[in-house]
This record gives structure tokens, C-alpha cells and sequence, in this order.
């Protein structure tokens, strides 16, 4: 059996849409039910839903033999596990946003607020900035609107809700995708259906 | 109940250190301290660069020991055309990815120090397949060649500068992020495509090893696969099939040089056994000769533990303050006897589970419960 871990929400069902054409169809997930895993026996496929950020946990430690993260979790908790594909799906970027007109004054540390401390550490570090990062769970937008910080580090999709907000996008951190990822142990002994399974997902991906 | 059979961890640390000991390595025992300045000297070589620290009286800034490799190299001398052969069995002290915090982790491991010829290679591959055996049939040992990787990934161009993040791309099977970097940094598509077919083939070494050495004839010096095919060729049948060659292995360059290595076992979710040749970490810290090495964390083995038993102890016997001693410590040694797992006590204990209550009356053992 191969398990495997897909991201709640839309794009978790539009990767299992890829999964379906690809031959690994689960019709029970379809289903109108509160249950959290679903099983085809005949094709040997288990799927499970997952909170995104934990798809690279269950992969890592063995609960799932592979699973769809974006690349923005994979960067920002390293996971020991294979980037087998980009499935091209769920893109957007990691960018630095601040409010417009903002100017940085390089004799004061930055204060940067966001989701990601790892990403924006390593980017700044890159950059030899000085900075002060100030985590948030959520509505990072805010922090620079009410001065908890300069700048923001985040994942921005269309921009729209950073232009509601007079906040403007000043750089590309790194482009964002969903990627198929898998447990490097299942990977040895696993290798066969793993690899079909790479195969004719990636078909779809080139469709 | 039976006799308590050892834990696997135990199990495989006995085997493991008789195994070593057959093939004529001697044990190493290690201070529990060591100068801290030998860890921040060489934190890339660390798997993690957490290190527990504390002054010693002299105000030296002290460690206790992350790791074992560092130590034996820097207590080892050069022997002129001589191998030394140590293992070490020893608790390192390391931070967690999860919790954050510092666990003990056993080791088991061993290190060939010397002039490190064919037979010293083939001979340390033998016992970390033999190790993985001793703690499962179902095990495979992936090796890989950092050296030649590292001269192919300097051949086709890429800079200096990117080489760890690419790398970084190979130990993950990235080929898509590889490519994109390859193509930042001018590499041509010739290249692009040796580098790729690198990071995905995978296999035996026997049926590998001759598609390598066609795809990197020009691109690099192929003489290490012909080392790699005389070295795992000359391992035994069994041990050979659980070889598989992966390029995906890899490592720190400024350390490993040669081949590296990776044990897992089935259902662990990742390596128990990690290992290579080091010449690079020697010659960093001002040996002559070479490397070659493994450890085994044995930790990792207690998710492979069945489960416990239904019960605790067989019989829970109790008694009253009053109870004659010599009665009392007749009925337990006669229960002992016969094999049984007896907890004397004036109580039952919380939680505890038990196949039989029985209660002692004056010189006679009464049962109370029985638990099917």
C-alpha cells in the first residue's frame, strides 16, 4: 500500500485531480463523510488530508511514503525527505512587502514580520542585513500598517490584499510550487511503485 | 511469562561489538569531555551544531561529546603504511530537530585509520551491510562516490559558489531545481543532462556502474567506479545484493572525499547506519593518511521493539503487615521458581497490569482474580 498525504483545501483536490488522471484514483474521497483516509485496495493507494504545513512531517517520518507540499513549507522546515517533483500547481511567491513609500534606513536594524523566520533569516543573512524578526501566525499584513514592523516576509498570490492595504511588493524572496515529496526510506523499498507513480504524475504536470 | 528477552537495542550492540571485535578492531573509549574548540573548528562535519558546553576548572571551555569521529582522528597518529582499526560503543549528547532540546544517543561505530587501500574499503562496506543484517533482513546500504560527484559537478561548470546548493539538489532528487540552477549559472545542456541523469540513476552497483562509466567517460575521472566495482564485486553474494548505488548520498565535500554510504531498514523513516572515507576531515586536522568509517544509531532501533506484553508480571501477591517473613519469601522464591514474574506487595499498584491476584493467609496463597 502507498500512502499518501495531500494538503487540505483546493489545492490539495486539485493535486488528487492529477493523481486521478495519473491511474491512482480513490473514488471513496469523494465521498460525502468525515472520514480522514481513504483506501482503493485494487490500485494499493491509501490517501489521507492533512494540514499543508504537516504534509512534510507525516513524509518525513514515515506515516506517509509521499505527499504534495509547498515549496514554502519545504524551505522553511528542511524536511529529510526527496523533491521528486514540481507539479507546477499552486504557484505564487515568497516576497518582501513593506507600505508604500517605505525606505530603509540601513542604520537601524530592519524588523521584519512573518510566518516564515527561517526564509526571511536566510534571505536577509544573504543580503548581510541586520534584522529583527517578529513571528506571526497570521494577518502579517497588518504589522507594518500598525508600525509593529518595517517589513513583512510572506506568500503573495495575486497582490490583492496587499494593494487594499497601500502595502507594495519591494522583492522576490523565491518563486513558489507545489512539490511532490517522499520518505527516503520508502523510496528503497518502494522504489518501483514510487516511481510509476513520479512517472505518470509528471505526465500530467507536462499535459 | 518467559525469561525477559534482551531489547534489540541491546541484542544489536552485543552483536555488533563481537562482530567488530572478529574482524580485529579494538575498542576505543572516549573522555566524556573534550575541548570545545575542536567542534567549532569542524561544526560542518557535526550532524548537528548544538553542543552542550561548560568551563572545567582550568577555564577551558569544554564539550560533552556530540560525536565520536572527531575525537578518534584527533587522538590518532600517522602510521606509516599501517591501518589502525577501532570501534566505539559510546553515549553523544545532541540536539533534536523536533523538541529543540539535547537527547543521549547511543552510537556504535567503527573507524579504519591509515593507509586505506581496496580491502580496507571492502571490509568496512562488509560490516555495515553485516550490521544492518544484525538488526534486519530487510535492509538495503546505498552508496555513492562524493569525489567523482564532485569532479563531475566541477567539469560541466558550475561555480564554485553553488556547488553545496547543488548538492543540496542531488541529495534530494531535485532535478527540477537542479536544472534551474545549472541554467542560472551558464552550464550548457550537455551538462545539465549528465548532472541529471546522475541524480536519477539508481541501482545495483553491477548494473549501474557500467551506465556511469559511459555517461561520465570525458566528463570525469572514472577510475573511482572501477575502484567501486572491484570493492563491492569482491563483497559476498548476500551482502552484495543489498547494495544499491544512489548519488543521492551525499555529503559535506570539505570532509568526505570517497565513497559514502546510508543503512536503512524497512519501516524506519530514515538511516540507521551513515558512513564514508573522510581523507578531507584528516587532512584538515594535520594527518597524512586516510579514513574510512560508520556509526550505527542505535537509538533509532526502539521503534523496530515489539510491543510489550499483555502484562506486567504474572502474579500480584499480596499480604498483611502481620505476614510471617519466611512465608512470605518461600511462596515468592517457589513462584520464581517455576518461572513466574511475581510483585510482592501490600497493595495492588496503580496501573499495573497482572495475569493473577493472590493474596497470602497465614501460610496459605489464596487466589483472588484471575485475568484471562
Amino acid at each position: 500500500m502507498l500512502n499518501i498525504a495531500l494538503p487540505k483545501g483546493r489545492l490539495g483536490e486539485t493535486v488528487y485531480a492529477m493523481f486521478e488522471r495519473a491511474g491512482f484514483a480513490c473514488p471513496a474521497i469523494h465521498d460525502n463523510n468525515r472520514k480522514l483516509v481513504f483506501e482503493n485496495p485494487e490500485l494499493g493507494v491509501r490517501y489521507f488530508w492533512v494540514k499543508p504545513s504537516d504534509v512534510a512531517i507525516y513524509v518525513e517520518r514515515g506515516a506517509a511514503d509521499i505527499g504534495v507540499a509547498g515549496k514554502d513549507i519545504l524551505l522553511e522546515y528542511a524536511p529529510e525527505v526527496y523533491e521528486l517533483l514540481d507539479l507546477g500547481v499552486g504557484r505564487c511567491r515568497m516576497a518582501v512587502a513593506a507600505k508604500a513609500g517605505f525606505c530603509d534606513d540601513p542604520r537601524r536594524t530592519l524588523r521584519v514580520a512573518t510566518k516564515f523566520a527561517n526564509i526571511a533569516a536566510d534571505y536577509y543573512r544573504a543580503l548581510g542585513r541586520d534584522i529583527d524578526i517578529i513571528h506571526l501566525n497570521g494577518s502579517i499584513e497588518l504589522a507594518p500598517i500598525l508600525d509593529l514592523s518595517d517589513v513583512i516576509v510572506d506568500i503573495v498570490e495575486t497582490g490583492t490584499t496587499l494593494r487594499e492595504n497601500n502595502l507594495t511588493v519591494l522583492d522576490t524572496v523565491v518563486p513558489i510550487s507545489a512539490r511532490l515529496i517522499a520518505n527516503k526510506a520508502a523510496c528503497k523499498f518502494k522504489a518501483g511503485r514510487i516511481n510509476t507513480l513520479v512517472e505518470q504524475v509528471a505526465a500530467q504536470t507536462e499535459e | 511469562m518467559d525469561q525477559l528477552p534482551l531489547g534489540l537495542q541491546e541484542r544489536v550492540s552485543f552483536t555488533l561489538r563481537a562482530l567488530y571485535s572478529r574482524y580485529g578492531y579494538t575498542q576505543y573509549k572516549m573522555n566524556k569531555f573534550e575541548e570545545y574548540d575542536l567542534y567549532a573548528r569542524n561544526k560542518d562535519f557535526l550532524v548537528s551544531d548544538s553542543v552542550i558546553t561548560f568551563t572545567d576548572t582550568n577555564g577551558k571551555l569544554m564539550a560533552l561529546k556530540p560525536d565520536v569521529t572527531l575525537s578518534i582522528v584527533k587522538n590518532s597518529r600517522d602510521l606509516p603504511q599501517s591501518v589502525q582499526k577501532l570501534y566505539y560503543h559510546e553515549n553523544v549528547y545532541r540536539a533534536s530537530r523536533g523538541t529543540r532540546s539535547f537527547q543521549e544517543i547511543m552510537q556504535i561505530g567503527l573507524e579504519c585509520l591509515g593507509e586505506i587501500d581496496d580491502y580496507c574499503v571492502c571490509e568496512v562496506l562488509t560490516l555495515a551491510a553485516e550490521s544492518l543484517l544484525a538488526i534486519s533482513p530487510h535492509c538495503v546500504l546505498e552508496l555513492s562516490h562524493l569525489g567523482l560527484l564532485s569532479q563531475a559537478i566541477d567539469r560541466v561548470g558550475v561555480p564554485a559558489r553553488e556547488k553545496a546548493a547543488l548538492l543540496k539538489c542531488v541529495g534530494e532528487k531535485n532535478a527540477h531545481e537542479l536544472t534551474a540552477l545549472c541554467r542560472r549559472c551558464g552550464v550548457d545542456e550537455s551538462g545539465i543532462a549528465v548532472l541529471r541523469s546522475l541524480v536519477e540513476i539508481s541501482g545495483q552497483p553491477q548494473q549501474v556502474l557500467p551506465r556511469l562509466k559511459q555517461l561520465l567517460a570525458g566528463v570525469a575521472d572514472i577510475s573511482p567506479l572501477e575502484q567501486l566495482s572491484r570493492v563491492t564485486g569482491a563483497m559476498a553474494p548476500n551482502l552484495q545484493a543489498l547494495l544499491r548505488f544512489d548519488f543521492s548520498v551525499v555529503g559535506d565535500v570539505n570532509y568526505y572525499n570517497g565513497i559514502v554510504f546510508k543503512g536503512f531498514i524497512h519501516t524506519l523513516p530514515g538511516s540507521v547506519l551513515s558512513g564514508g572515507q573522510y581523507d578531507n576531515l584528516m587532512e584538515k586536522l594535520g594527518r597524512r593518511s586516510g579514513a574510512v568509517g560508520f556509526a550505527v544509531y542505535t537509538d533509532l532501533l526502539e521503534r523496530l521493539e515489539p510491543a510489550a506484553g499483555a502484562y506486567d508480571v504474572d502474579a500480584v501477591l499480596l499480604y498483611d503487615a502481620g505476614a510471617d517473613l519466611t512465608v512470605l519469601r518461600t511462596c515468592v522464591e517457589e513462584m520464581t521458581g517455576r518461572g513466574m514474574h511475581v510483585l510482592a506487595q501490600r497493595q495492588v499498584p496503580e496501573n499495573i497490569r497482572f495475569r493473577q491476584l493472590l493474596r497470602l493467609c497465614g501460610s496459605e496463597v489464596i487466589p483472588v482474580e484471575h485475568n484471562a
